[in-house]
């Protein structure tokens, strides 16, 4: 299988066959809180894809040229941690000096991100899944884009949940989960395509 | 009662982080395939819980204001490596069936929201108190979910087998749907609980994290730049209801 086949199947098996919230429970969080429309969801997802491609390529750079040389490999938590918090915070004020007009779609977004633990989370499996820089950036972008497939699917649900006749008892986050352990269970059907 | 004893209490039973406060759903979710998991990820966060309150509480006075969230997750970071080095070493099998997330130890909203909410504002013992009530509270959350799903997954519990259970186990929810529809219908059970708690004059603490629905519930919201998101999400629907 050629280098560039096997970046396609890292792809697809990253965004759909394990997705990060359906599958791996990675940014429950974002998945629950900013799914009530989809207008919000998406630009909830389209900060998230910038985020987390952008802190893999950092991450899988920084495990590479600093600690692995240096044979600080179990410094890799607090580290990966700090450079998240510290890139998102840079990314913010970046955008809003010179892109201000995606700062305006994803700027509110971007500070809930920093404990999202799908960040976090999808740096460490790159480097424990020994994936090269490429393969890094390629695995946290299907990561991404993913989370932004299940939270505007779920979004979309919602606004048609409201409208519903429902037990009383599920009101609010109760029915989203077991909305979500649907969508999981249709996701699961995903598994034999790769 | 003795306050340190209460404190313990108030995380096993008044506050239960993952009954009552909802707390941790990342990994109350991911780990509690069986009761087993679930006691191991329990635990491993009670230590890191304990300790990681105790420095934030001995160093209180130390860390600025302004740099406090940073500085506590420097902390959790460190406490997290050493507890994922001990198990590596001791528990091996655990430690494989936990994976990742032991590092994401570090994003359990749990330590920091008790670093932020009690450590920084009190002095060490009671904050020592104060981990292992919510730890332990967390730990038998974990198990009793897991064993939960064990049984009903697998007609197992702790690994051995209930003879009359196994022709009826449903494999589904020791997978990823189970999860969620377990937890579904403990948000559900709890949302009876609270209304009749209620109704009795007796209210229960509120829901703390992001299962409320909104930022403002969060134990992180005073530290958090994000709060204007949920405003706008508010807005947004309030807006939607006047239509």
């Amino acid at each position: 299988m050629s280098y560039v086949t096997g970046l396609i199947l890292l792809l697809v098996a990253s965004a759909i066959v394990n997705n990060v919230v359906l599958s791996q429970f990675l940014g429950l969080c974002p998945f629950l809180g900013v799914s009530k429309r989809v207008e919000t969801a998406a630009g909830m997802g389209g900060a998230v894809i910038f985020v987390i491609t952008i802190s893999s390529f950092v991450t899988s750079l920084i495990y590479k040229f600093i600690l692995k040389p240096t044979k600080f490999e179990y410094m890799q938590t607090i580290v990966f941690i700090l450079v998240i918090a510290a890139l998102v915070q840079f990314v913010e004020m970046f955008l809003k000096k010179s892109v201000p007009s995606l700062y305006k779609s994803l700027g509110v977004y971007l500070p809930l991100i920093t404990t999202n633990c799908a960040v976090l989370g999808t740096a460490i499996n790159n480097v424990t899944k020994e994936y090269d820089i490429l393969e890094s950036v390629i695995n946290g972008f299907g990561v991404a884009v993913g989370f932004t497939i299940a939270i505007v699917i779920m979004a979309g649900i919602r606004e048609k949940i409201e409208y519903n006749d429902f037990p009383q008892a599920f009101k609010g986050s109760a029915i989203v989960l077991v909305t979500a352990g649907l969508m999981a269970m249709a996701f699961m059907g995903f598994a034999g395509v790769i | 009662m003795n306050k340190n004893l209460e404190r313990v209490f108030n995380g096993l039973w008044k506050e239960n982080p993952t009954f009552v406060l909802m707390l941790g759903m990342c990994p109350t979710l991911a780990v509690t395939t069986s009761a087993i998991n679930g006691i191991g990820m329990g635990l491993s966060t009670t230590v890191v819980l304990v300790l990681s309150n105790m420095l934030i509480s001995a160093l209180r006075n130390l860390i600025p204001d302004r740099v406090r969230m940073p500085a506590f997750i420097v902390v959790v970071a460190s406490f997290v490596t050493i507890v994922q080095f001990l198990m590596e070493g001791f528990t091996p099998s655990l430690y494989e069936s936990l994976g990742i997330y032991i590092p994401l130890i570090v994003v359990n909203c749990i330590i920091l929201g008790r670093a932020e909410s009690y450590a920084s504002k009190n002095p060490v013992i009671p904050s020592m108190f104060d981990g292992i009530g919510m730890g332990l509270g967390f730990t038998v959350g974990l198990t009793l979910i897991g064993m939960v799903r064990e049984i009903l997954a697998n007609g197992s519990i702790f690994g051995a087998t209930i003879a009359p259970l196994n022709d009826y186990h449903i494999t589904l929810f020791g997978l990823a749907p189970g999860a969620f529809f377990v937890l579904g219908c403990l948000v559900a059970i709890m949302n009876v609980i609270r209304r009749n708690m209620e109704a009795k004059g007796k209210p229960l603490p509120a829901v703390q994290g992001c299962l409320g629905g909104d930022c403002s519930g969060c134990t992180l919201s005073s530290a958090c730049t994000g709060k204007t998101l949920a405003n706008k999400a508010n807005d947004n629907n309030t807006g939607k209801e006047e239509e």
